[in-house]
This record gives structure tokens, C-alpha cells and sequence, in this order.
């Protein structure tokens, strides 16, 4: 979402160019656009923009996407220091 | 729910597009936290209008906010609506946790029937969904092709009408002042929950003086920890959502910080005459580390941030919020000896 911006530089998203068939669903099922097509592969047009869904690596074919998604949620990340990530409960 | 309409996999309850009183007062109910966790419908095939064997499968989530959030969007459309069984809980979250998944997919549309039902093999999915369910393996395991709908329901109508075909507007979340308005009264009732017992502290500590414990003390300065708290709620659960794009730093426990300091010094000039300045001083610091850490939960809320970052926010936010909190307790029970 380019109307909001959260920390620079943070995400685990990582894309692997070689590997890309370049058939774009990564690109229909981002909701924040951060992935683009140039040509017939895959590109990381807003990096920042990323909030680790895990949505683009879920449906690649190829494995070409990688992140590692989360809850971005202070009071579910606190519960996973303190009980573990097996115990840990979301609002 | 209306009547039924008969199928070949029996009697499928057709449901309305016009949400009653009922429907809308249980929703504010729920926007406001009261019966969130059990507010869901039962999952299987429900369907809007008329539709028959060429009608659209549209598959979503059995929290019940999310359902009539859906049908209410589909005036003048046959359709069939396939839930799923995601505990009560809203499509984006349920991808997320893994109980809106493609397991689930499969599993639903083979007990609902679908093949008898349909003669074409699609299903709409709500994109947002993709978190949890992979559309190749869907296809591959029941047969079904997964067609990415839009992430909001009121854009279903102009998706569906012009073949299915999502523009990067409706591909996108946004996050207006309208939703991140209606998301205050949910963080509100999530404080509520803890607040009382942060207030027992507060009177307790308040009461700690010179002669021992003093009721009245507690009861005088508990007052002031009340209103310092409810200026820090203010500061970190209204007013950072409210302004989110406008206040500076992009850490939450920044912007919570920037709204509370300003608020904060709004309640030491309301108490400037009737507190001494250690009382001040600690309840300057109460209300902007409460409201830092009250929008640094709000994180959790929003459709844009990454736990990666969170976590570092959080790593570097908690060591200072802490030592605020002791400071300001050790600051607010000597100043009683002051």
C-alpha cells in the first residue's frame, strides 16, 4: 500500500529470478502490489510496501518466492516469546 | 434465510441480499467485542437469488460479519455460496492461522457436492485468502479451478460482471479513516479487559504515604493514575488510528509516544494546580509510555505491517516502555513523601 509505509528494509521477502516462469499469480494475489511483471518474469517492484503475508510463495509453482509469514501483532509476537510459538493464541 | 432451493445435493437454504435490523445491531455488537468469538453461521452451501448450474461458486469465511458483509454486497446476482468452516473467524485471519485453507476448500466442496451441482468447475476465492490456500493444489485435488476474486466484496458485482477479471484496484487493501475508525471500539474493549486491574495497582500505590496506607490517598491520586490512563488509551488506541498517516516516525511506539507527550502535557496543565511536580513529571511519563505501547498493539490491526518489523519495533520499544513504567512508579510513590 503505498499510502502507508512501516519499517525500511525489515522484510524476509525474497524472490529468485532464475527459477520464475513468469506466470503472474504472485502478482494477482499480492494485496499490496509489491510484486510487478517485466517481461515474462517476476520482479520485487516495492519491497517496503511488503507485510509478509506469505500469499505470493503459498501459490508460486516453481518455489521462486520465499518469506517467512507471521502475525504482525505486538500481543501475539509478546505470547510467543513468553509461551513458545505452539502456544501462542491470535485476538 | 428465505426458503430453499432444490438441488440435485438436496435442499440448499437460499439467503437474502438485505441485511435486517438484527443482522446490523448484532454487527455493531461485534465491532464493539461483545460475543466476537462465537458470532459464526454454520459452513456448507447456502445461495443467493436463483442460480443454477452455471452460476458462480463464491466460497467464504463462516465468521458471520464476513458472510453478511457478502451477501450484501450481491443484489441481483445467482449465486452460490460455499462456507467454509474457519471457527467464526474472518477470511484474512483464517488464511493466516491455516483453518482457511486449501485442505478445507477441497474438503467443503466435495461434501456440499459441488460436482453434482455445478457444470462448470470454478470457485471464487476472496484473493485475501491466498495466505492459506495454494490454488494449484485445490485444482489438483478436487477438480476445482480457483479464480482470485477481488479482496473487498462490494467490488464482487463489477468483477463478476465484467468475466471475472480483478483490476489492481480491487487487488489491493486499503486502510481509510472509515476503517481504522470502526476498528477503535474492538482495541477499546481489548484494553478494558486488562484496565481494571491496572487501575487496582494504581489505587494501591497511590495510597502508599508518609502514615503508612491512606484510603483516601489511594482514592484522591488513584483518580489522577485513572485520568493519566484514560488520557494514554486516548493518545494510543484513538488517536493514533485516527491519524496514522499523518504523525511522524514510522514505528507505532513513536507515533503512540508523539500523541501521548501531546496529551500528556495537555493533562499536567489541567492538574498543574492541584498535583505536586513529581506527581506531574509521573504522570506525564504514564501517559506516553501507556499510549506508545497501546498503539504499538494496534500493529495487529492493521492491513500493512510486517511481523519482521514489528518485532524489531518491539525489540527496541520494550526495554525503554519498561524502564519508563518503573521509573514512573518509583517517581509517583516517592513524590506521596515529597
Amino acid at each position: 500500500m503505498k499510502t502507508f509505509r512501516y519499517l525500511s528494509n525489515v522484510v524476509t521477502l525474497s524472490l529468485d529470478s532464475d527459477a520464475c516462469v513468469g506466470c503472474g499469480i504472485c502478482t494477482d494475489v499480492c494485496p499490496q502490489g509489491v510484486l510487478a511483471m517485466a517481461g515474462r518474469k517476476a520482479l520485487i517492484a516495492d519491497l517496503d510496501g511488503c507485510m509478509e503475508c506469505g500469499a505470493c510463495a503459498n501459490n508460486c509453482p516453481v518455489e521462486a518466492i520465499r518469506v517467512t509469514p507471521g502475525v504482525g501483532c505486538a500481543a501475539y509476537i509478546i505470547q510467543t516469546w513468553i509461551k513458545g510459538k505452539q502456544a501462542a493464541a491470535c485476538c | 434465510m428465505t426458503d430453499f432451493e432444490k438441488t440435485p445435493v438436496g435442499d440448499v437454504p437460499r439467503v437474502r441480499t438485505v441485511l435486517d435490523v438484527t443482522d446490523i445491531l448484532a454487527g455493531v455488537k461485534v465491532r464493539c467485542g461483545i460475543g466476537r468469538n462465537t458470532y459464526r453461521i454454520a459452513p456448507g452451501l447456502y445461495c443467493i437469488g436463483t442460480p443454477g448450474k452455471d452460476s458462480p461458486v463464491l466460497v467464504t469465511a463462516n465468521y458471520k460479519l464476513s458472510f453478511d458483509i457478502l451477501r450484501r454486497e450481491l443484489i441481483s446476482v445467482d449465486a452460490w455460496i460455499l462456507v467454509l468452516d474457519t471457527r467464526g473467524i474472518n477470511v484474512w485471519c483464517a488464511a493466516g492461522k491455516g483453518t482457511f485453507s486449501t485442505a478445507e476448500v477441497v474438503r467443503c466442496v466435495r461434501n456440499a457436492g459441488l460436482d453434482r451441482l455445478v457444470s462448470h468447475r470454478r470457485l471464487v476465492l476472496p484473493q485475501l485468502a491466498a495466505t492459506g490456500v495454494a490454488a494449484r493444489r485445490v485444482k489438483k485435488d478436487c477438480g476445482f479451478e480457483v479464480i482470485w476474486g477481488p479482496v473487498r466484496a462490494k467490488d464482487l458485482n463489477r468483477f463478476l460482471a465484467v468475466g471475472r477479471d480483478a483490476d489492481s484496484g480491487m487487488r489491493q487493501v486499503t486502510f481509510s479513516l472509515w476503517e481504522r475508525f470502526v476498528l477503535i471500539p474492538v482495541e477499546l474493549a481489548a484494553i478494558s479487559k486488562h484496565l481494571l486491574w491496572v487501575l487496582v495497582a494504581g489505587f494501591i500505590l497511590s495510597g502508599i504515604g508518609p502514615g503508612g496506607f491512606s484510603f483516601d490517598d489511594g482514592w484522591r491520586r488513584g483518580l489522577m493514575l485513572t485520568a493519566a490512563c484514560a488520557t494514554g488509551i486516548l493518545g494510543g488506541a484513538i488517536a493514533v488510528p485516527l491519524l496514522l498517516p499523518w504523525l511522524p516516525a514510522r514505528a507505532f511506539a513513536l507515533k503512540g509516544l508523539f500523541t501521548g507527550t501531546a496529551l500528556g502535557l495537555m493533562l499536567t496543565a489541567a492538574r498543574w494546580h492541584t498535583a505536586n511536580g513529581w506527581e506531574l513529571l509521573a504522570l506525564f511519563i504514564w501517559t506516553g509510555v501507556f499510549s506508545s505501547y497501546l498503539a504499538m498493539n494496534f500493529t495487529g490491526a492493521t492491513p500493512f505491517t510486517s511481523p519482521s518489523g514489528v518485532e524489531k519495533e518491539m525489540r527496541r520499544a520494550i526495554p525503554w516502555q519498561g524502564t519508563a513504567v518503573l521509573a514512573g512508579v518509583a517517581i509517583w510513590v516517592a513524590s506521596a513523601f515529597a
